[in-house]
């Protein structure tokens, strides 16, 4: 080249001299990254998505997945009417989760006052119930419990355990009702511990998986595409151009939204921040060449936009356990687990939050992140079509 | 083979049922404007794709600056320039942005992009306008400004597809300035258009009907065998037959 001339007032062209640059790679690259930069820079709507999105989903979120229960009605037919059996009920009163309601019935009546959902829970106390508590041997009660709902059902045995355990303490008796649960890690047992850090894997996975899952169908459908394709540009150059910017974007999200879990919902952080943060990297790669392998194959903005969202949203929502553990899977459906990269951050991100996991704990769950976005990058590089064909 | 810039033998391309092109023989000079012109649908925008590596073709040979359509796309695409009717510009880049990106792309180094982006930007009348978002430019400005970016890296063949549409007429005729400006130093310029007084402009042209090659001779030529007195009539002539 050299010639510094072009078409029209230039004084001539350089013939037949053309300005191929058999030149390294990287030097195609920066032009795609500075591009999308100025791109998303310019467009209000990327950023909202990028900084208002999930500080909004991580506040409504956290909020409505709320697993505390407070008020489960408790009906109490006590047959003891002693000052014990009137303690215990005090007992129950006293507790933040339960509104007590006397009842006269028998036992049979119960059932339908829970087919009526007037109560949730019921006590009974027999009638020498005050009697054995002075013996040492150990005293019965009888709950029922409406399992009509088995995770609240768990949560309200959970809750009249432990009203029952401090009932024994505060009369120093020798264990008429034998319960030994020890809870570790979270010991206020605030479902926010358990859930926010799981919210975190959801909003980043979805983000990630949106913004690159547009950025090469709308090409498509501008038309720029054609114009980049009959250029000397190589599929993975775009890919890599592509995926950059947005790896700044998204790790800048997961600052935020680990911020808000830490300083709004008081999610503590045990372990070393900073491993939280490179393992948040590492999975925002993973959803991200997960959103670029969609945009390869999308035609249009809305498509990629559905497939990012129904691909990254409800996998992590239902099969990371996230909500329901995995243990409690149907076998075929515990396999399919290893396929969703959420699987394998929640317990790097719980577990560095709330356990103070160190490298060693996390380091597989991280390597096998790595090589999953790899792979999903591999395929966008192969599956990106150097033509128009459909 | 070499002597010539575009050479097809029995190109063809299908869309499932479809035959969008049928059996493309051509072989169009170096330095020569080839016009290709046919009604929209006729098979003008595939060709012209499957020559610039968009599409591959479904049957047939061809070759581009001497290399082949089908494993030396790399090479091809090196030495081509390619605009279509979109003007294929980032709306919301600046025209400066997009020399840039363009520049970037096709590997000009830094201080010969810096270059030529000044020059550019003079030459287009754009110095004004640097900084304005592409998409408030007029028209005709975007035009050219797009051709400029296909031509960065100054390619010896220059493929343009429809690149007059919607145009005024006078930003049309000095479009066509540059073309023979192109022309004359030795650019081989292969272009499509439903513009028959375009037609006109060319070396050579060629009527594509439905896929297929009905003609293909100099504009005079043409008029003569069907002794016509424009390009328009002739056109009518053989597609209405």
């Amino acid at each position: 080249m050299g010639e510094t001339c072009f078409f029209t007032v230039a004084p001539h062209f350089p013939l037949s001299v053309s300005l191929i640059n058999e030149r390294n790679m990287s030097s195609r690259i920066l032009p795609i990254i500075r591009k999308e930069f100025i791109h998303i820079r310019r467009d209000f709507r990327t950023l909202m998505i990028i900084f208002i999105m999930p500080v909004v989903q991580l506040l409504m979120f956290g909020y409505a997945i709320n697993m505390e229960i407070q008020n489960i009605d408790l009906v109490v037919l006590d047959h003891s009417q002693s000052p014990a059996s009137g303690e215990l009920v005090r007992a129950f009163q006293g507790s933040r989760f339960f509104t007590v309601n006397y009842f006269e019935g028998g036992a049979t009546e119960v059932e339908s006052l829970f087919q009526q959902r007037a109560a949730k829970m019921a006590l009974l106390i027999p009638h020498d119930f005050a009697q054995t508590l002075a013996t040492p041997l150990p005293s019965a009660l009888q709950i029922l419990i409406d399992a009509g709902d088995s995770n609240t059902a768990q949560l309200i045995q959970n809750y009249a355990n432990a009203v029952l355990q401090n009932y024994n303490a505060e009369r120093g008796l020798v264990t008429p009702i034998d319960v030994r649960t020890t809870i570790q890690y979270n010991p206020a047992l605030k479902s926010s511990y358990f859930f926010v850090p799981g919210l975190v894997a959801m909003i980043l996975m979805m983000i990630s998986a949106l913004l690159t899952s547009i950025t090469i169908a709308r090409e498509k459908e501008t038309g720029t595409m054609e114009q980049i394709l009959v250029s000397p540009v190589r599929p993975q150059e775009i890919i890599v151009g592509k995926v950059v910017p947005y790896i700044f974007l998204a790790f800048l999200d997961g600052v935020i939204v680990l911020l808000v879990a830490h300083f709004w919902f008081k999610v503590p952080i045990i372990g070393n921040p900073l491993l939280i943060l490179a393992s948040s990297l590492v999975y925002v790669f993973v959803a991200l060449a997960f959103g670029l392998l969609i945009s390869t194959r999308a035609a249009t903005q809305q498509v990629a936009m559905m497939a990012a969202l129904m691909g990254s949203l409800l996998p992590t929502i239902m099969l990371s356990g996230f909500i329901f553990p995995i243990s409690a899977m149907p076998k075929a459906l515990q396999l399919f687990t290893y396929l969703i990269p959420a699987r394998y951050f929640l317990p790097v991100i719980r577990g560095v939050m709330l356990k103070g996991n160190t490298l060693e704990h996390i380091g597989v769950s991280l390597t096998v992140l790595t090589v999953m976005g790899l792979f999903f990058l591999m395929i966008s590089a192969k599956k990106f079509k150097m033509t128009l064909e459909t | 083979m070499l002597n010539y810039a575009v050479e097809t033998q029995n190109l063809g391309k299908r869309f499932g049922k479809f035959e969008a092109v049928k059996n493309l023989d051509l072989a169009v000079q170096q330095g020569e404007i080839f016009g290709f012109l046919g009604a929209n649908g006729a098979g003008k925008t595939t060709a012209i794709r499957m020559l610039c590596g968009l599409l591959l073709p479904s049957s047939g040979k061809g070759t581009v600056a001497g290399f082949d359509i089908y494993k030396e796309n790399e090479k091809i695409k090196q030495r081509i320039g390619y605009m279509s009717q979109k003007f294929s510009l980032y709306e919301d880049l600046t025209p400066a942005e997009n020399i840039e990106f363009y520049g970037g792309v096709y590997g000009l180094k830094r201080g010969t992009l810096l270059q030529k982006r000044a020059q550019l930007l003079e030459e287009l009348g754009l110095r004004e306008q640097a900084d304005m978002m592409t998409r408030s430019l007029p028209l005709g400005f975007k035009q050219r400004l797009a051709l400029s970016c296909a031509l960065l890296h100054d390619p010896p063949i220059i493929f343009l597809d429809e690149p007059t549409g919607g145009v005024d007429p006078e930003a049309r005729r000095n479009f066509w300035d540059l073309i023979y400006h192109m022309a004359e130093r030795g650019k081989t310029i292969f272009v499509t258009t439903h513009y028959m007084d375009e037609a006109e402009y060319c070396h050579r042209v060629s009527i594509m009907y439905q896929g297929e090659i009905i003609a293909l001779a100099s504009p005079k030529e043409l008029k003569q065998q069907h002794q016509k007195a424009s390009m328009q009539e002739v056109f009518i002539h053989l597609v209405d037959r």
